[in-house]
This record gives structure tokens, sequence and C-alpha cells, in this order.
């Protein structure tokens, strides 16, 4: 790590004194806030233009001779095909109700990080290029030329938004800054500029079916071995149908969940309540993947990547689908998928087979998120839990972004934890629900090179969880997101040591009262249940 | 500096209109507010047409609130709407009452390195007190280009005036717009942040503003217009029967152009947020995507990897590892 969380809480909020318009980016001196290119062989293998080596410390990116003829056309069709881009374009009045309102810029102080000035980066090209007054007036109007350093501050600044649309929630006009970092990534994408730690995970799963690249027998393999650990904590037996046809559920949860700490633990969670239910379902190789960065590429390659999982489930024969603990893998199957890559009217709508309840919230899209399914099982008293056995833990709950603010799945999840914990305390207000704050690492970001800025990123979610760290001693911060339970962890122990990270189905897992198994003495992490969290001087 | 220009623009206009209604009165009383007017409509209607040809892909609400879900899950109706009248509602709360502003906060790392964020509605207020003020007075222009005068704008207009009780003659909107208008302007100059990002478009609607309140002020309190003359002028307008009363003074003048100057500014400015605020996509679509299914015209196929062949790729390793395959049964 190369600077102390002490240096990084040097922010300053004032502005400099030279304009913004004047784009300067020094990357050798900034380094640990920008992630590295896109690899050629995962390009090469997405189609994807301009595939080379060059890093952002060249002088020269490298572009293809007519680049700024290809950005201007980029932008003309975007501006044809999204309407948000063209008013999101047009009707900002920068009253800067955005402005501290985005974590990079809490975090950093840098303005350019301010929401409005993101926009701007994009906007001002927009109006010298798109609007008359703009053409004619040129900067006196707001209107930028196109040159070599707008477009490096494009890729720097673009690539210092998580898409996590709080700023959107604050605007009087809606203006979603996550629908125009989308457009300014999709322009330089046309150029072959784009980050690696994207590109490499798109690559691999349209290959193998998962983000990570691991192959059908590899994966098999990790879903056995999982369950094997699982059996020696419970004494249950396990045993995940894989690619089964005819089954009546399909379950695709984040690949993260299959092979790190700690989402291996949201994983059993999962198999363990799927096996206490008698649950007839099928995990999939091919739809070995819940997420989708792709997202955060462009919308076309988000719909590639998606179009696998009404493809498994229409050739598995399933009746409907259900989804784990992923937060960018929600944004797209409740806002894109069915527009995308439906209609699925081979499927069903989503009916619980244990309580019967028919999910009508879910009726075109056929897919129902798992703290939904989990909620409506303990409504109707159909899961006996035993929260005592999560009393090692002092519990917090952080809203992923796309959960909270493109879905408002809000009460499931505060509901299971609730019946799983009997230890929960949640965070400021304007830090939850549909205020949340981002990880700092969303879309894309989560990368080691660029960790000075998910530090900064992730301060105003870390100092939060500080607050009740100190105040009720919480030391376990619970999400439903793959990312988050890949990226909190080092924030937590950068920002606030001795909290750690869990998903909530890893809690519900723990608290499971299930026939036949073993008393238990540990939780799913192997950990004797009655540790230091435990403290009973509540009130 | 980017007030300046924008200041040195409205100046500008005053001194067009001074020095042009002397030597053409007719063309400053008439020819300037139609064409205003018909640049206005004319760009409106455009400017409204262009973003409505542009499709919308995809129903992207920023969500603000707990879905619809489970029946026993109460659904905030309103700030994650699942119904076309929930999102009226929703809407109208935008649109009448700035319910996004509302939300502002301020943040702040405190010396304990504590980050707070700090109810921040001042900025709410002006804007709302600004917004209605410049309607309620445009309202109340009514009574100049209608007769006879409607009850409503009479009554309206003695609302305004209900603190006549006690200061004679003084209207609250013209208090409350003046003040509005003068913190509007003063956060733009001396908020750091917003001065930063502040360009002179963003000077330039309130200092035009500024100059319409105050000279319609100086006539209503300092150089008494000739209301008579006024109302001739506006309802023969009204009519297309144009004639130029005598009696008309420079300041009046003066006032008339900046509110051309304004309306026909409106299409090509970001005071086109009238019309973005009705129509931006992450406002004005329910949060029911599951429920029921948006189309995008402009679907286009994408290259996929089918399911056959990724088992033509990694068949030796299925079948190895025993996972079931398509030919199997
Ligand atoms: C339905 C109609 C409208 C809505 C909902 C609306 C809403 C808003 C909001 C929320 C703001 C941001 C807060 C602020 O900076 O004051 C704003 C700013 C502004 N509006 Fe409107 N507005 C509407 C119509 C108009 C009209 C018709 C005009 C003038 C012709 C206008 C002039 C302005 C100006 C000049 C600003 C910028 C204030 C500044 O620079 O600080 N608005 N509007
Ligand atoms: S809150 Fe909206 S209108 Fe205001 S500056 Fe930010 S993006 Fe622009
Ligand atoms: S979407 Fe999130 S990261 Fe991007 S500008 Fe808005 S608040 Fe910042």
């Amino acid at each position: 790590m190369s600077k102390t969380p002490e240096e990084l809480l040097q922010i300053h909020y004032h502005p400099p004194k030279h304009d913004w318009m004047d784009p300067s980016i020094d990357f050798e001196a900034r380094r640990g806030t920008w992630s590295y290119p896109g690899g050629v062989k995962s390009l090469e293998y997405l189609g994807l233009p301009n595939p080379r080596e060059w890093s952002p410390t060249d002088e020269d990116w490298k572009l293809p001779p007519n680049w700024q003829e290809i950005v201007h056309r980029g932008f003309k069709d975007l501006l044809t095909k999204y309407r948000s881009l063209r008013i999101f374009m047009d009707c900002c009045v920068r009253c800067g109700a955005c402005a501290d309102k985005c974590h990079f810029f809490i975090g950093s102080g840098d303005p350019k990080n301010m929401p409005v000035l993101r926009a701007e980066l994009l906007r001002s090209v927009y109006r010298k290029d798109f609007t008359t007054a703009g053409k004619i007036l040129g900067r006196a109007a707001g209107g930028r030329a196109l040159t070599i350093d707008v477009i490096k501050e494009w890729f720097y600044y673009f690539y210092q938004c998580t898409e996590c649309r709080r700023c959107s929630v604050f605007c009087p006009y809606g203006i979603d800054t996550a629908e125009i970092t989308m457009a300014a990534r999709e322009l330089l994408n046309l150029l072959g500029i784009n980050i690696n730690w994207i590109v490499e995970p798109v690559a691999n799963c349209q290959r193998t079916g998962n983000h990570l690249g691991i192959q059908p027998h590899t994966f098999k393999d990790n879903v056995e071995f999982l369950c094997e650990e699982l059996e020696d904590i419970t004494g249950i037996h396990v045993d995940p149908p894989i690619n089964k046809k005819g089954a009546e559920i399909l379950f695709i949860m984040p690949s993260a969940d299959y092979f790190a700490d700690p989402g291996i633990y949201t994983f059993m969670g999962y198999m363990l309540l799927f096996k206490y239910l008698g649950l007839d379902y099928t995990l999939s190789a091919y739809a070995s993947e819940g997420g989708n960065f792709g997202l955060f590429l462009s919308r076309d390659t988000a719909k590639r990547l998606n179009y696998k999982m009404y493809a498994e489930a229409k050739r598995l024969g399933v009746k409907w689908i259900l989804g784990g603990e992923c937060g960018h893998m929600w944004r797209v199957v409740n806002q894109y998928m069915d527009t995308m890559n439906g209609p699925a009217d081979f499927l069903e709508v989503p009916r619980s087979p244990v309580t019967g309840t028919v999910f009508e919230n879910a009726a075109s899209t056929k897919m129902v998120h798992i703290c939904e399914f989990t909620a409506d099982l303990i409504h109707h008293g159909k899961l006996k839990l035993d929260p005592s056995r999560n009393d090692w833990a002092r519990v917090t709950y952080h809203d992923a972004c796309n959960p909270a603010r493109a879905m408002g799945l809000l009460e499931e999840p505060r509901y299971l934890l609730k019946h799983a914990v009997n230890h929960f305390y949640e965070m400021p207000e304007n830090t939850i629900r549909e205020q949340t704050f981002c990880c700092g690492a969303g879309a894309g970001l989560g990368n080691d090179e660029n960790i000075d800025m998910r530090m900064r990123g992730g301060l105003p979610r870390a100092n939060a969880v500080k607050y009740v760290h100190e105040q009720h001693r919480v030391n376990l911060l619970t999400c439903i997101c793959a990312i988050d339970r890949a990226v909190l962890p080092t924030l937590m122990d950068f920002w606030v040591p001795g909290v750690r990270v869990s998903g909530i189905h890893e809690l519900i897992g723990n608290a499971l009262v299930i026939d036949g198994e073993n008393e238990r003495t540990t939780n799913l992490r192997g950990e004797p249940l009655h540790g230091e969290g435990e403290v009973s001087d509540d009130v | 500096m980017r007030a300046v220009q924008a200041l040195t623009v409205v100046l500008l206009l005053i001194a067009i209109a001074w020095g042009g209604a002397a030597l053409i009165p007719a063309v400053f009383a008439v020819a300037v507010p139609y064409l205003a007017l018909a640049v206005f409509l004319l760009g409106i209607t455009l400017h409204i047409l262009a973003w409505a040809r542009v499709p919308v892909p995809f129903k992207i609400p920023s969500v603000c609130g707990q879905q619809r879900s489970l029946p026993w899950i109460r659904q905030q109706r309103l700030e994650s709407p699942f119904t076309s009248w929930q999102v009226a509602g929703r809407m109208a709360l935008e649109i009448l009452l700035f319910r996004s502003l509302f939300r502002n906060t301020r943040s702040v790392l405190t010396p304990k390195q504590r980050l707070v964020y700090q109810p921040d509605k001042v900025l709410w207020l002006g804007a709302l007190a600004f917004h209605w003020s410049l309607l309620v007075i445009v309202l109340r222009h009514l009574r100049f280009f209608l007769q006879p005068i409607p009850r409503s704008i009479q009554l309206l207009s003695a609302l305004d005036g209900v603190f006549q009780l006690l200061v004679p003659t003084l209207l609250i909107t013209d208090v409350l717009i003046l003040g509005a208008l003068l913190y509007l302007l003063g956060r733009r100059l001396f908020n750091p942040l917003v001065r930063y990002v502040s360009l002179p478009a963003d000077f330039f609607p309130l200092l035009l503003i500024l100059g319409i309140a105050i000279t319609g002020i100086l006539m209503r309190y300092v150089d008494k217009v000739d209301l008579t003359a006024v109302k001739e002028l506006a309802l023969s307008l009204t009519v297309f029967h144009p004639t130029v009363p005598h009696g008309l003074s420079p300041l009046f003048f003066i006032h008339l152009f900046l509110v051309s100057s304004l309306i026909a500014y409106i299409p090509f400015s970001k005071l086109m947020h009238v019309g973005g605020v009705f129509l931006s996509p992450t406002r004005n679509l329910p949060n029911n995507n599951r429920a029921r299914r948006h189309i995008n015209p402009w679907n286009h196929p994408v290259p996929v990897h089918t399911y056959a062949e990724w088992e033509e790729e990694f068949h030796d390793k299925l079948k190895a590892a025993g996972i079931p395959m398509e030919g199997d049964d």
C-alpha cells in the first residue's frame, strides 16, 4: 500500500486556480489512481477495436489516425440511441447539488470527481461538436475541442466513476452520471482504450462462462470441494446438480461465491438452504457467472454475457431462475436483461415451491432475487433459525449500490438479518439505503494498481462503518454483492481494522437448524461460535 | 472572468434597448417581441421533438425507495413508483416541489476525521422561492393581455399583495425573486466549488432575469409606467393588430427587450431543463422492470458464445468430469 490512512486523509476540497477546461494528467505522478490497459489477447478474443500494447504513461497511446472522426461518429450514434444521454447533455444547470455526493470527490477532493464536472468533461465536447452556440462561440459557450489530452482525461476520470448512481438521487433532473460514464467508456472503447481488470474477465466470461475463467471441470471440483467443507462443519451432505435438465429452478450466482473467501461461505449458505428445502434446482457450468463485467465496458458486451442466462434456462427446461447475492448482476438482471435478451416466454412466472408465493414482481423477467425468496420463506415460518449461532458477530449492513438504486431491494436483506442475527446496527442514515455509499471499487475498479483511489473512494463507506464499529463494536460488515465481498475486506483493513465482511446467506447458513446436522461448534468459516464478538451488554 | 462576460452581455442588451427604442420604437415594441416569441415556440418545439425522437432503450429509473416485491413489504410508492400513477406522483413532487433537491446535504470532514452529512436545504429553498415567484409573476402579467381580467388572476395578485396591509404596494413575489436571485448569484460567486464549475451561460440567465426583475420593480415603484399604454400595446399584440401607444418609457422598453431576449434564449440554453425534468428517463419511468418488459427499438444482435460452441470447446473436460451433455440422453 503506497499511502497511509493519515496521508490519504489530507483532503483539500478547494478547487485549484487554473481553469478546469485545460486538461493535463501526469499518469506517472498519479500511480495508484488508475488501472492498467486492456490486454491484447482479450481484446482480440472479443473482437474489440485496436488491440495493442500501450501504457497510460506513454506519450503516444497508439490511436488510429482518424481517432477524432471515430469519436465524433460514435458520439453522434450514442446521441441518437440514448435519450438519457441527449437530455443529460442538454439540461444540467450546474447547481452543484451533486458535487459532494460522489464518494470519489469526498475521498479525493479532486474537483473533476464532482459528478457535475465529470459530466462536463464529456459535455464540453458535446457543446463544441453538436450545439450551435458551441460551434460558433467555442469556449465562451462552454465548448471544448476534442484533443488527445481530453481523451487522456476521459480515460482517467471515467475510470474513476463506479457507476454507482448516487449523484442521480440528488440531482433535480435525475441526471445519472453512470449513463454519462457508460457513454464515455463506449467512446473510449472505439479507440481501444479500456482497462484490463474489465476486459480480461469479460473475455473469460464469454469463453468459459465466468469472469474467473474457470473451466467446467474445475467448476465442478470447486463446488464439490466447498460441499465437502460444508459437510465437515455441519455433517450435512449436499450434492448440487450441475447442468441438470428438467430441474424446476436454475440457480445463478456470481463466480466469486464458489471461488474466493469470503464469498465461499455465502455459497455454503445457499447450498445448505436449498438442501433444507429439498429444492429441485440446478447449477450451470455454462451460465456459471451471475455478475456481468460486460456492463462496465459497453452495453453490447453486457448483452453478450447476459445472453447465457436465458439461453441456459431454455436449454435446461427450467421453470424460472433464482439469482444469488451480487450487486451489478442485479442491475443487469433487473434493468436490462428482459429488454436485451427477452422475452422469456419459455419460462413460468416464478412460484416458490415451498410457500406457493407467486413472485408477481418478476412476472416478465422470471428471475427472483435470493433475498426475496428467503424473506418469503421466513415470513411463512418455513425456516428454523437460531440467531444465537451468529452471536460472534455484531453486524451492520452495506446496501450495494445497484440492488439499492437500480432495484429498491432495501427491506428484504434487513428482514433476513433481523431473523438471522441478534446484534444488528444500522450505519448513519445518509449512508444507507438509496443514499448508500459505494465500496469505491465497483464498475471494474477493484484492482490493485488502483489501490489509492479505491481507498479514497471507499472512505465514506468505511467512515460510516467506523462509526458503528466505535459506537456498537460492530465487527461484521454484511452485504449482498460479490464485488463488495472481494474489495471491502481490503478497505476495512485499511480504514477500520477489526471489521470483517460477509454475505447474508452465510449468516442464514449459520443460523439454519437442519435435521440430522452435527451440533454446531463453529460457524461456516470453521471458527468457534463463541468468540470475541459475543458481548451481551446491549440495551 | 465568466461572470463579467455574462454581465457585459446583459449591459449590452440594455444599451441596445435604450438606444434602439428611441430611434425605432415600433421595432422594439412589436417586431422584437413577436420575433422572440416565434423563436421561442419554434425552438422549444424543435428541441422537444429532437429529444422525443431519440428512443429510450432501457428502463433505468433511479430508485429512491423500497421496491414493490412481496405483499407484506411496504413499497415506497413515490420514491420507487410501480404504476404510471405513482410515476405521475413522483414527477409532480419533482416538478412542483423539487423533491430531489430537498435531499441535499453538505458533506463535511470534521477535524476528528469523521465524515458528516449535514442537511442543507437553503439551495432548495432558494430554488423554490425563485421558480414559484417567477411563475406567479408571469401569471400576474396576464392582466395586461386579457380583458376582462380573469378572477383567478385578480385573486392571485391580491394574494401576492396580502402584506400590503403592512407595507403599501408591496408584492411578496417581488421581494422573494430578488432575494432568491441574489442568493443564487451569490452562491455562484462565492461558493468555491460552484464557482469553479460555473460557465458564462450560468451567470447570464441569472443576471438577465435579475435585470428584468429590477426594471420591473423600478417601473412599479420609482419611474411609474403608464399602465394604460402598456395594456393598449399588449392587447394590440394579442390580436395581431399592433399599435404603439405614446407614453412608453425607456425603462419599459428595456424591460420588454430583456424579456424578449430571455424567451428567445430559452430553447438554446440550459433553461431547457424545463423540458428535461419531464423527459428524464431516470425519473419518469416506473420501477417495474421485472414485471413489465421494456422494448428497445434498436435492440441489435451481438456476437454470443452459444452453448453448442461452449460444449464443443470443453467436450473432453465435460466428459471427464461427468457433467451431463446434450448428446447424453
Ligand atoms: C417546470 C419547470 C421548472 C422546473 C421544475 C425547474 C427546476 C429547476 C431546478 C430544480 C433548478 C436548480 C436549482 C437552482 O439552481 O435554482 C433550476 C435552476 C434554474 N432555473 Fe428552473 N425550473 C423550471 C422552469 C424554469 C423556467 C421557465 C426558467 C426561466 C425562464 C427557469 C430558470 C432557471 C434558472 C435561471 C436556474 C439556475 C439558477 C442558478 O443558476 O443558480 N426555470 N430550475
Ligand atoms: S445536480 Fe444535476 S443539474 Fe445540478 S449540477 Fe449536478 S448534474 Fe447538474
Ligand atoms: S455515478 Fe457514483 S461514482 Fe459516478 S459520478 Fe456519480 S456518484 Fe460518483
